[in-house]
């Protein structure tokens, strides 16, 4: 540990040194100093081949594996042989949709999900649309969570899978997962979370949740990049066609030798979560009712995007009405955060999951997600307040809508001409 | 996205901010975009009775790139005659921005942005009484 002593405060920054306050834990988090630690003898001494079953350098490999898979096992109350290793949560995703899928193809052709998924999902989703499955893309309440009703009334005699986050990348917003499990359960469909943003920040038990497949990642919980894992349930056991054709590693579901150090980093990254998401979560959650009710207080007409109690502590989704959220970034660079504008995007459109809420087509041009985490401290949210307070007066001062609106004017009655 | 040193400069430092009161007859007032897109701009202009412009005002709803570029027009239109700014291009905002080309909509709109202020002073003019609308007339 004392070869990284200051490493985490290289992200935790004073106000006035010259790195940006790190701000977008939702996008990828910094690895924790001792999950580094944990994978780096794995690198050089303990380098061994884990599926060399004849000699010392694979035993310890294997011994490294099977140690890891039995923290990430842990963390969702989950058997250790139910724990697929793959590259990300993007590979788990497709994995568990495209797999199910497809094995189940002869009789089951529909599979469920939601319009406020992430990418991975949707375009999986869209590729067996292709294949000839029928899908249907549930709709968002306001608050970012899916009505039940409306779920239990969309599966068919042959769906095979509903696919519902466990939380949103961008608004933080905590799906019922025992409520939709039940549901599944009850109908006898296969029920698949994405718990990229989810695990290591909320608690979450396969068992009690009847959760049959969840995707993780390694890099939203302070792991390394390039891993993640997927839960397939053995009891009732869930089957799937693998992506990956090869030596059929990973009980034949994912092919391909298993990267031992990214493998233990994302052991130890469980471990660590596990241990630590209690405090880390009243922590957090302290931290962003600071943020938020400094915020309101000095501004009017800011909005929080999604469900504020069923969210996770560590994410803000705000809209600062009048002022396009690009724009706003540019002028707290010193805070790194991720807008919901169309600018920030190449399709120019605002974010599809704020639209999925209702949120209208102005707001959503003034988003800003804000991501705190596990090196986020009281100084910096002061700081970053002040920032932010800062420069949305200074661009409300200079905005059009900012001053129709002080005149009263109602922006929807003017009639705008689309470019 | 990495900004050109000129577009951090005007977004920083905006020249002419600010309004004229619309109902003035010198003035022309362009409002282009729209809030669903991401982009608003209000340009102003207040015209000489020689028809030139004398002083220009912006305010923008947008990106970076966007307060620039009408942050910019508002330096170029000023001394310049309803004609002569009319000839402005939205290539040359751009160049001179060094926009990329996702943000080109951005040169576009202050273009516009300055057509709808100089046909706003047009119009005005041309309803107003013929012995008031001299200034039309020197254009």
């Amino acid at each position: 540990m004392n070869d990284f002593a200051g490493f985490a405060t290289k992200h935790t920054r004073a106000a006035n040194s010259a790195v940006p306050i790190y701000l977008d834990y939702q996008a990828t988090t910094p690895t924790d100093p001792r999950v580094v630690e944990a994978m780096l003898p794995y690198f050089t001494e303990k380098f061994g081949n884990p599926h060399s079953r004849n000699h010392r350098f694979g035993w310890d490999a294997e011994e490294g594996v099977a140690q890891a898979r039995h923290q990430v096992a842990s963390i969702i109350g989950a058997n250790e042989k139910e724990i697929i290793f793959t590259s990300g949560a993007t590979e788990s995703n497709n994995l568990a949709i495209k797999g199910v899928a497809r094995f189940y193809k002869d009789k089951k052709r529909h599979i469920i999900t939601c319009v406020t998924e992430h990418k991975c999902v949707l375009d999986s989703a869209r590729h067996l649309e292709l294949e000839g499955f029928r899908v249907t893309y549930l709709p968002v309440q306001k608050n970012g969570l899916i009505d039940l009703d409306l779920l239990r009334s969309s599966i068919a005699d042959d769906t095979v899978l509903v696919s519902i986050m466990a939380v949103n990348n961008e608004i933080g917003v905590i799906q019922p997962l025992a409520e939709i499990g039940r549901i599944c359960r009850e109908k006898k469909v296969f029920f698949h979370t994405d718990g990229a943003q989810a695990v290591g920040k909320i608690p979450l038990d396969v068992e009690a949740m009847q959760i049959d497949l969840m995707s993780i990642s390694g890099h939203k919980i302070y792991g390394p990049k390039g891993i993640g894992a997927l839960f397939v349930r053995r009891r009732p056991r869930v089957r799937l066609e693998a992506i990956i054709s090869g030596g059929g590693q990973e009980r034949g579901m994912r092919s391909g030798t298993l990267p031992t150090p990214l493998c233990v980093g994302l052991g130890e990254a469980c471990r660590i979560a596990q241990e630590e998401m209690g405090a880390e979560a009243e922590r957090l959650h302290a931290l962003r009712t600071r943020f938020l009710d400094k915020i309101t207080e000095q501004l009017p007409e800011v909005y929080v995007n999604g469900d504020l109690q069923n969210r996770i502590p560590g994410n803000l989704n705000l809209s600062f009405a009048y002022v396009e959220g690009e724009g706003l970034m540019m002028g707290i660079k010193d805070l790194a955060v991720s807008s919901g504008s169309a600018c920030t995007s190449a399709s120019l459109e605002p974010s599809y999951v704020l639209r999925a809420l209702g949120v209208e087509e102005e707001l959503a041009h003034t988003s800003l997600r804000i991501g705190m985490g596990r090196f986020t401290t009281e100084a910096e949210v002061d700081y970053a307040v002040d920032r932010i307070v800062g420069e949305v007066r200074r661009l409300r001062s200079m905005s059009p809508l900012w001053e129709m609106a002080q005149e009263g004017i109602d922006i929807k009655s003017i009639k705008w001409a689309a470019h | 996205m990495a900004y050109s040193n000129k577009v951090v400069d005007h977004y920083e430092n905006p020249r002419n901010v600010g309004g004229f009161d619309k109902t003035d007859d010198g003035v022309g007032t362009g409002l282009v975009g729209a809030p669903a897109c991401g982009d608003v701009m209000k340009l102003q202009i207040k015209v000489s009775p020689e028809g030139i412009i004398e002083d220009a005002k912006f305010k923008t709803f947008g990106c970076g790139s966007a307060i620039a570029s009408s942050s910019l027009v508002t330096e170029w239109v000023k001394g310049k005659s309803l004609d002569e700014a009319q000839g402005i291009k939205n290539t040359q905002i751009a160049e001179h921005l060094a926009l990329p080309p996702v943000k080109i909509h951005c040169s576009v709109l202050a273009e516009d942005a300055i057509k709808a202020a100089i046909n706003d002073y047009r119009q005005k003019a041309a309803s107003r009484p013929a012995s008031e609308a001299k200034t039309e007339e020197v254009v």
